[in-house]
């Protein structure tokens, strides 16, 4: 059973799970919690087992049941007696999602919106198995790992300030290519400049509402503008590079004598060669999820620029969502550098932290909350209770409640193509049958979501984004 | 005996596949999978991919030998209906020596109902059911794959 802390704080008391060695923190509130799964409890818990893990295991308002980590759970591991595991960051490493504005507003674009999502349908590649319109040769490949979005920009792809608006400037230190196998290179190399399929978009919105008008200022955002939100990851190369070190860490486990509660969490203690070489291969996947998001950035310009040839489409800010790095925090006063896993959440770091762009330091950086296909998304800017509860975190997106099985059973693609299309969304998508697990239906409210955060002074909210065409995998 | 079952999972894809002998558990856990993302009486067979892979463990081997079809898929942009699985004791431990039958994707026959990410090792077990008295046993693989 759970305890009630505060509002919107539970607590997963020591006792829930053998071995726990921290409580569990779930960050929601009460009406929300009715439909976290026991299961998804049940991997707090099973966080909290992991050597050298800080203060909680914790599990953001849209938590639901993943692998290993909860989707949406966030830990820290101190460096000295703490360890890395892929099952706190997954397989598609760097999943994030990057906003671009324009100097458009919706009456200018919503005549055109056929168009413009059919364009970027053809122009950006989606869909299982996509191959890209780009050939990239094995020492661009090497590029893209260890350098990321800069690498992008200097391959014509963008300009120097995409750089700037991206979390770690769209290029994580510490990349090792020796790491990343044949099979995730030659997974990867047709694959840069790829959307990917599953609930990874391209939308064009509409700036719906302001919640904030200084922060809306700060960040370029106004009632009624067009903004583009590109969702996705880094594919089959970040796929492979996890499913390689998986089997590496689930022997790291047995050296080290480490005990799991579930072999998904496999892991090695920090300062081994074990997690030395995973740190390195997932900050390569990192690095080329930041590169396909800034090519996608580039051919999304192209398009508008199409239809409306002063299109501005700046870099509001690109947050990654599922990865593990290296961050200062303040542990029981005193700061300490600690190993932070977000699988399933995004940073959301308050005022002053000097890895926030300058343009936004003063008030913190802007957190990115996609919706799922047909509903709202949000802007919201890091907050002061962010770094006092959660390491700098907030939550990434809805948030399942219902399986992809059950969405099948329930929703036909057309009928959900249709009702959006009622609702006067342009939709393009491979094929209506990917659209059915992806029904708005099978999400928690978002709005429900961010209203946590939000009272939790974790990240407050500042806009909200709805949907006027979308191109799907 | 049904050759594989899905079961609830709130994000990803769970199924137990099953067989009357190892082989045909592994067989039938590769099947689950493909099937997960599309049709398999959609594929026809016609080329064939050889795989060889050996591995510590049986659950290292039926995690690397499901991670190979998808690397297979992905590379080689084809899909498969056909899974053939001989396994033997080896120095290492276990080796896998397999045939898959399948083609190359054809967009106008082969709808993606979902894109499997990878092979998960949570809930990952591989166990063996005696049957009733005189009843055959029967092997399962119980996989969760992120999709």
């Amino acid at each position: 059973m759970l305890n009630k802390v505060d509002d919107y704080v539970f607590e997963v008391p020591m006792g829930h799970q053998k071995g726990m060695r921290v409580p569990g923190r779930i960050f929601i509130s009460e009406k929300l919690l009715e439909q976290v799964e026991p299961g998804t409890i049940d991997q707090v818990a099973n966080v909290a087992t992991l050597p050298g893990i800080v203060n909680y295991s914790m599990a953001m308002p849209d938590a639901h049941l993943g692998y290993g980590f909860p989707i949406g759970g966030v830990a820290a591991f101190r460096e000295d007696g703490g360890v890395i595991s892929p099952g706190g960051v997954g397989f598609d490493i760097n999943c994030g999602v990057r906003m671009l504005r324009t100097d458009l507003v919706a009456k200018d674009v919503t005549p055109m919106i056929s168009n413009l999502v059919e364009d970027l349908f053809h122009d950006v590649p989606s869909g299982v198995g996509a191959k890209g319109r780009l050939r990239v040769s094995e020492h661009e490949l090497d590029e893209a790992f260890t350098r990321g979005a800069a690498w992008a920009v200097e391959a014509g792809f963008g300009v120097p300030a995409d750089l700037e608006h991206c979390e770690e400037n769209g290029q994580l230190a510490g990349a090792k290519t020796e790491h990343v196998s044949l099979k995730a290179r030659k997974r990867g190399r047709p694959q840069l400049g790829t959307l990917g399929s599953g609930n990874h978009f391209l939308e064009i919105q509409r700036v719906d509402k302001i919640f904030d008008e200084e922060l809306a200022k700060k960040f370029g955002l106004f009632e009624g503008q067009v903004t583009v939100m590109i969702h996705c990851g880094s594919r089959g190369a970040g796929h492979q590079i996890c499913t390689d070190h998986l089997q590496v860490l689930s022997k790291a486990v047995r050296k080290y004598g480490i005990e799991l509660p579930d072999k998904q969490l496999a892991c090695a203690p920090l300062g081994t060669p074990e997690a030395d070489n995973y740190f390195g291969a997932m900050a390569a996947a990192a690095n080329y999820a930041w590169a396909n998001r800034q090519i996608i950035s580039h051919w999304t310009r192209e398009v508008f620029e199409r239809y409306f040839a002063d299109a501005k489409l700046d870099l509001v800010y690109d947050v990654a969502h599922n990865v593990a790095k290296i961050e200062e925090h303040s542990v029981d006063g005193s700061k300490e550098r600690l190993y932070v896993h977000r699988k399933g959440a995004t940073r959301a770091f308050g005022p002053g932290r000097p890895e926030i762009p300058d343009a936004y330091r003063d008030v913190g950086q802007p957190v990115i909350i996609p919706g799922s296909m047909g509903t709202p998304s949000y802007v919201l800017c890091g907050s002061e209770g962010a770094m006092r509860l959660t390491f700098g975190s907030a939550c990434h997106g809805a948030g399942r409640i219902m399986s992809r099985t059950q969405a099948k059973k329930t929703y036909a693609g057309t009928e959900v193509k249709d009702s959006l299309t009622r609702r006067g969304i342009k939709v393009m998508a491979t094929h209506p049958k990917m659209l059915a697990e992806e029904a708005p239906e099978v999400y928690k409210p978002s709005d429900e979501v961010v209203d946590v955060v939000h009272n939790l002074d974790i990240a407050r909210k500042v806009a909200r984004v709805v949907p006027l065409g979308v191109s799907k995998g | 005996m049904k050759p594989f079952e899905y079961l609830e999972h709130t994000a990803d894809v769970k199924f137990q596949a099953h067989g009357r002998s190892l082989e045909e558990a592994f067989e039938n856990a590769a099947l689950a999978m493909l099937a997960a993302m599309v049709d398999p009486s959609t594929v026809r067979l016609e080329k064939t991919w050889p795989v060889e892979i050996e591995a510590e463990s049986l659950e290292s081997l039926l995690y690397e030998w499901l991670s190979e079809v998808l690397y297979l898929f992905e590379v080689e942009l084809a899909v498969f209906s056909k899974f053939e699985v001989a396994l033997e004791r080896c120095e290492v431990g276990w080796r896998l020596s397999g045939r898959i039958g399948g083609e190359r994707v054809d967009p106008k026959r082969h709808f993606f109902e979902t894109e499997v990410k990878a092979v998960t090792l949570h809930q990952f077990e591989i166990k063996k059911e005696e049957g009733e008295e005189g009843g055959e046993e029967i092997w399962t693989a119980q996989v969760v794959l992120d999709v």
